[in-house]
């Protein structure tokens, strides 16, 4: 099992990067995390209110939402998605999230 | 002679057929990933299962589509192909290359990843086989810089293809070509930034005969008719009847709704019972041509098997005049991907959609009008079924 070593923790990660066990994220994790999806800095208020919705969405439903729900649901177009989450919202807000991979067609 | 090291592979490189074995084989003469892929493909064949993982996401910056992430579930004996993700290049309209491009895309693999290509995967695109996470970005770096793209993957619009259309047919009754690059740059986003509930695919024919088969493989289907007759170039249908073919038996008589009379010297043809088949075209080139008034009928909701059995698009508008810069069906595109986003579940295709919404809720969601053409299969009733307000109408 890959690990990755963040803010001194480490965490059991698949081989793209998504945590193993949802119950082990925490904040610490996500900030650490975002340098490596294309997000320089401090994530912001816009950033946590995503991360947020995602996680709580995951807990509910076990899946990930659908994009279009994604943006409607927190009242965003897809450029501002993508803005935010430069690697795209199922690799980088969702790994940074703490989801576990969303699956889909290829 | 020493034993082969890939016996049940061996078996496909038999045949007179070209054999993709082979092509792993020559790769692997100088490429470690071709060679761990060649044993792993075998100990499949022997485990009689798949030894990638299944799906893997990847991709590069600002794109969230294009690469397909793959991983063995053997890296211990294959730590080669422990990464072997794919990415994929939109193909040019008809895919014309020119030999430098075909080169600069090859070189630029050979860099980047194994080597290996597949020219073309079935949706269209350039398939590059078999790279590593850290290859991606400077690897779509360079292919941006040699004017290519990736195409689309996952719940997005896939690449747009067409036949070859009139770049080299004289049956397009519509720009193939130019159709399909209009609507590939149009609709960028929706390629790039995966947004609907699963996969839609355009395909493009510029007549009936359909090279493309946008109708059994596409969500949204446009292939290329004509209004009016039939034109006949009487001289060349003698010449016809005094050369092999045999009018009545192989061009008449096969007509699959014997709209055509031959008396041995005249082909007359009824074109009010004619439904465009080509075949009588495609047998007499040089004395049929389609008619004059040309354009493309636009067909919703084909697929393969996957999820729900597979289904051929049927018609949904029966005529549109397809020209620059094509805001009409630019226009019913978005209409479509906006009423099945809006409505679709998970991982439901267009066509799926509408059996379980009806087809009038689709109709009148685009403002459409429900019209005889729209038939599950040829020459069979059509299936609208009218809304209660419209049949109280009727009575009054």
């Amino acid at each position: 099992m890959p690990t990755i070593e963040l803010a001194g923790k480490t965490y059991e990660v698949d081989e793209d990067g998504f945590l193993e066990d949802l119950d082990k994220w925490n904040e610490e994790f996500a900030q650490a995390y975002a340098s490596t999806e294309d997000i320089q800095g401090t994530l912001t208020e816009e950033h946590w209110k995503l991360i947020h919705y995602l996680r709580n969405y995951f807990q509910q439903f076990g899946i990930a939402p659908m994009i279009r729900k994604v943006c409607k649901d927190n009242g965003i177009d897809m450029k501002k998605l993508y803005e935010l989450f430069p690697t795209g919202p199922a690799k980088g807000a969702c790994k940074l999230a703490g989801l576990s991979k969303p699956t889909g067609c290829v | 002679m020493a034993k082969s090291e890939t016996p049940l592979l061996d078996e496909l490189e038999k045949g007179k057929w070209p054999s993709f074995v082979t092509e792993i084989k020559k790769a692997a003469e100088k490429s470690p990933m071709a060679n761990d892929l060649l044993h792993q493909l075998e100990l499949s064949y022997k485990d009689r299962i798949g030894h990638w993982k299944h799906g893997g996401i990847v991709g590069v910056k600002g794109y969230g589509s294009g690469v397909i992430g793959r991983y063995s579930d053997r890296p211990d004996l294959f730590p080669n192909v422990q990464a072997f993700h794919t990415i994929r290049v939109n193909h040019p309209s008809g895919w014309f290359y020119k030999t430098d491009a075909l080169r600069s895309l090859c070189d630029i693999w050979d860099k980047h990843g194994s080597g290996l290509t597949n020219m073309h995967g079935s949706t269209g695109d350039a398939i590059l086989l078999g790279t590593t996470t850290d290859h991606l970005q400077t690897c779509f770096d360079d292919l941006s810089e040699a004017g290519f793209d990736l195409g689309g993957s996952g719940s997005a619009l896939r690449t747009p293809s067409c036949c070859v259309g009139p770049g080299r047919c004289e049956w397009a009754c519509v720009d193939s070509l130019d159709l399909c690059h209009h609507l590939t740059m149009n609709f960028q986003d929706e390629i790039h930034r995966p947004m609907f509930p699963y996969k839609f695919k355009i395909k493009i024919s510029a007549c009936p005969n359909d090279c493309v088969a946008s109708i059994a493989r596409a969500d949204f289907s446009v292939i290329g008719t004509w209004k009016g007759d039939i034109r006949i170039d009487p001289a060349e249908v003698e010449a016809y009847a005094s050369s092999d073919l045999n009018i009545q038996r192989e061009v008449c008589d096969l007509c699959p709704t014997r709209c055509m009379e031959w008396d041995g010297r005249q082909l007359k043809i009824f074109n009010e019972d004619c439904t465009r088949c080509m075949h009588c075209i495609n047998l007499m080139p040089k004395a049929l041509r389609p008619g004059e008034e040309q354009g493309a009928t636009i067909l919703v909701g084909g697929k393969a098997p996957i999820v729900e059995g597979a289904l051929l698009s049927w018609v949904l508008v029966p005529f549109m005049k397809l020209e620059p810069p094509y805001e009409e069906i630019k226009d019913l595109i978005l209409r479509i991907q906006d009423w099945w986003s809006e409505n679709g579940r998970s991982r439901e295709r267009l066509g799926e959609l509408i059996k379980r919404l009806g087809m009038r809720t689709f109709l009148r969601a685009l403002d459409l009008p429900a019209t005889p053409q729209m038939v599950k299969a040829p020459r069979t009733n059509p299936y609208v079924f009218f809304w209660p307000e419209d049949i109280q109408q009727e009575v009054k």
